[in-house]
């Protein structure tokens, strides 16, 4: 069988599409790739959402924390010191066997354009349950290099939008938030590195694979266990991170100019500068 | 352990539970919350070692050293920490024992991998066959407790690498107008003040080391999350205490502990923060001055 | 090799409780009633008694470790212990990359294990298993959706709180759970799968492989081993 024909095989194998039997016996370097790959779509798939949703839940509970109102401080601490303060692998525990506690019932949701049915017995699942755990471990972290950015927001800044009359909402979307969201831009890039590497949690977590689906390393360890070598697979999956990194590294690499394009060049933050700044 | 344990079946409520907590393999799980803290004990400062030489061999001058110091120290950026826990022990092990059967057992002809079994001689093994099994786990330990002082050595090497670049130049410069020799300006000026700038860095670290604890499990060791998931399972009448799924209780309970462990490493940090931080020239040591 | 060699011939020769080698026992820990950790932290459960008569008969020192199912033949094979005596069942799959004994276990039926009352499609349902057992293989060749765990007691959970319609395991480890459930549970069906249980070695051990294949017949011939699996699986267990 050509590699070609693998790629077709089992390209999208992860998300249910093509051969439904894993390769048995005889297994080729190629199918290694190709499946471990496909598996990457899930990694992917658990980066870039908890990120996306986490991004604006993490600017709420860095205003909660930053805020003097106790209804807004506390619960944000909390939350922030709950998912900050445990292991990952911890969580999903937890997570997965409270979710299973839960009644089976299915909620009807109403989102005007269309009608949705969703099911509690889906947060048993890993696209949604340990999603939902990277998503509030991830927003816990990030509202912490938030707050911390919040903290150091010029006050000369926000004096001049009071002085031009800015208020409230108006004050924030224009002023502090850019720059908040600038002073922390590399300790975040940071964060969705750990965030990525963190999803490779999710085949230990708990939450069961379906019909033989699942991460990048689902597949490493099904290869790892049918081929007895542990050197082959292993080494593909961190190949795999490694170019997932250098894309994320890239791609915020250009938010962070687009972030700092008003300042004279001597005072741009570098991406590199900050690098060594950890979750 | 109480004597009214003699019959299990026979009791409930209470004195039931006061039993099932105290039987031998709970005995084996509360040990191994020090097993945990033993990682952490002596993982740490073999990973703030091995940061160090790789922050060092980083800032070489001899080329081939610092390709590797940098490489090494960049390597948990791209690849996360459960990757290498999968096969740097097996690694390590059969490294290790490939040594040992080359010295040991020279006269031995035969191939060391023989289709999928990887054969060295029997005085080679490491640990023995014949050893008791304490000294396997171990050894066991041990090699999970190398993985983790390599992968946090490469942490520690960030941190510690940045910490050097952060000490002020002039400083350094100053050192050599003085006609202070590389080695001098190292231990005199760089050292010393290494500490303030990478303590941030490092009690981050830290945190980072204690929240991997969990994933000790993955590489075989008898930690907190295997005796939870055994314990916790659902457990027939085969067993002495039967009972339903109990594992969420357990991993609650881990729960609670890392809060803990956390919590208490967030405040001694912050102290020890303070104390170093005392008349160095950064805006805590100001901050230090004028308080005291 | 020649003082290996004469070193086997004298163990051979006096073999004896004296110059017993020690063998390493692997076995998981959490497949009651076959293996398990019982309530004092050691190994118990069926091939315990079995692993320990048969040491005794081959003049063995015996050790037990436990290692995790998913990895259990990698250890096996780089060394870290010397036999698996963990319900595996004899596939040639398997036994491609390791040797196995002669059964211990005959072939004996997996059944298929579901709420009470709850109709299941067996060929078309969702059906949860341990990964890395012929049970997985069997549902994910079946038409019906494989939902893997990585122990066997979290596969029996699936099927309590609904994530799956049913389990697919050996008869002798789900009989005694259904049976405890108070009615929660039933067997939905069964299925011969595998062709009996037996010790796993590694392909260059053939003289371990040939001293227990050895003590097994023993406890076949005399009835011994009858007697074991009556003790633990029951009256309608499969003998030889």
């Amino acid at each position: 069988m050509s590699c070609w024909q693998t790629i077709s095989d089992y390209g999208l194998r992860s998300i249910g599409i093509g051969e439904r039997l894993l390769p048995k016996s005889d297994i080729t370097l190629c199918e290694q790739i190709v499946l471990i790959g496909s598996g990457m779509i899930w990694n992917v798939y658990f980066g870039v959402f908890a990120l996306a949703l986490g991004f604006v839940f993490a600017t709420l509970l860095a205003l909660g924390k930053a805020s003097h109102n106790k209804v807004a401080n506390l619960p944000a601490r909390a939350f922030v010191f709950l998912f900050r303060g445990s292991p990952l692998l911890i969580q999903f525990f937890c997570a997965y066997e409270l979710f299973v506690l839960l009644p089976k019932v299915g909620i009807a949701l109403d989102l005007g354009f269309v009608e949705l049915n969703a099911e509690t017995r889906w947060l048993t699942r890993a696209w949604l349950g340990a999603l939902i755990v990277l998503f509030c471990n991830t927003s816990a972290y990030a509202a912490e290099i938030f707050y911390g950015a919040l903290q150091s927001v010029p006050v000369g800044e926000v004096e001049a939008a009071n002085a031009y009359g800015m208020r409230g909402r108006k004050r924030f979307l224009r002023i502090i938030w850019p720059t908040m969201l600038r002073l922390s831009w590399p300790a975040y890039t940071n964060e969705a590195i750990f965030m990525f590497h963190a999803t490779s949690l999710v085949y230990f977590s708990g939450f069961p694979a379906w019909r033989q689906s699942g991460d990048a390393l689902y597949y490493a360890s099904y290869f790892a266990d049918k081929t007895f070598n542990p050197f082959i697979p292993y080494p593909i999956v961190a190949a795999y991170f490694i170019a997932l990194t250098f894309i994320v590294i890239l791609l915020f690499g250009v938010v962070n100019r687009y972030l700092n394009r008003h300042l004279p060049k001597d005072k741009r933050q570098s991406m590199k500068l900050k690098i060594n700044l950890m979750r | 352990m109480f004597e009214f344990c003699a019959e299990p079946k026979l009791l409930d409520g209470f004195r039931w539970l006061a039993c099932y907590l105290t039987t031998a393999k709970h005995g084996a799980f509360y040990a191994s919350f020090g097993t945990v803290l033993l990682l952490l004990a002596i993982a740490a400062p073999s990973a703030l070692l091995f940061g160090f030489f790789g922050a060092l061999s980083s800032r070489s001058h001899i080329l081939p050293l610092r390709w590797f110091g940098r490489s090494y120290i960049a390597m948990v950026r791209g690849v996360p920490d459960i990757v290498f826990f999968l096969f740097v022990p097996i690694a390590l092990d059969q490294l290790i024992e490939l040594i040992r059967h080359k010295i040991l057992c020279p006269d031995v002809l035969e191939p060391i991998w023989q289709g999928n079994d990887f054969i060295v001689c029997d005085i080679a093994k490491l640990p023995l066959g014949t050893d008791p099994q304490w000294i396997h786990e171990i050894y066991g330990f041990g090699l999970a407790v190398l993985g983790f002082a390599i992968v946090f050595g490469a942490f520690a090497g960030n941190v510690i690498a940045g910490a050097m670049r952060a000490v002020p130049k002039a400083q350094i410069e100053t050192g050599s107008a003085y006609g202070m020799t590389n080695r001098q300006i190292f231990w005199r000026i760089l050292l010393p003040q290494l500490w303030v700038y990478a303590l941030p860095g490092l009690s981050n670290l830290w945190m980072i080391l204690v929240k991997a604890t969990p994933l000790l499990f993955l590489l075989g060791v008898e930690d907190i999350v295997y005796w939870a998931r055994e314990l916790g399972g659902s457990k027939t009448s085969a067993y002495t205490y039967a009972h339903p799924d109990w594992r969420v209780y357990y991993f609650l309970g881990l729960l609670v502990f890392y809060l803990l462990l956390t919590f208490l490493s967030e405040k001694i940090f912050a102290r020890l923060m303070q104390r170093l931080s005392y008349g160095q020239a950064t805006m805590a040591g100001k901050t230090a001055k004028v308080l005291s | 090799m020649k003082k290996l060699l004469i070193t086997a011939v004298m163990t051979a020769v006096m073999a004896g409780p004296a110059l017993a080698d020690t063998i390493r026992m692997g076995t998981e820990g959490a497949y009651p009633p076959y293996n398990f950790i019982d309530d004092n932290g050691e190994v118990a459960g069926f091939e315990r008694d079995l692993g320990d008569e048969l040491c005794k008969r081959a003049g063995l020192d015996c050790v037990w470790v436990t290692n995790d199912w998913d990895s259990i033949i990698p250890n096996l094979v780089s060394g870290n212990y010397d036999t698996i005596i963990a319900g595996m069942s004899i596939t040639a799959e398997r036994d491609e990359v390791i040797d196995f004994t002669q059964d211990y276990i005959p072939p004996s039926p997996s059944f298929y294990a579901a709420l009470s009352g709850a109709s299941v499609d067996m060929n078309g349902g969702v059906i949860a298993a341990q990964t890395g057992t012929i049970h997985a293989d069997h549902i994910a060749a079946s038409g019906a959706t494989l939902l893997e765990f990585a122990t066997p007691d979290e596969t029996i959970a699936a099927v309590r709180n609904g994530e799956a319609d049913a389990v697919l395991a050996d008869g002798e480890f789900l009989a005694p759970i259904v049976a405890e459930s108070n009615g929660e549970m039933e067997i939905a069906g069964q299925i011969a799968l595998g062709g009996g249980v037996g010790m796993g070695v590694r392909e260059s051990d053939g003289a371990l492989k040939d001293k227990m294949n050895k003590a097994i017949a023993s406890m076949k011939s005399d009835g011994s081993l009858n007697k074991l699996i009556i003790q633990y699986f029951g009256d309608d267990a499969g003998t030889y």
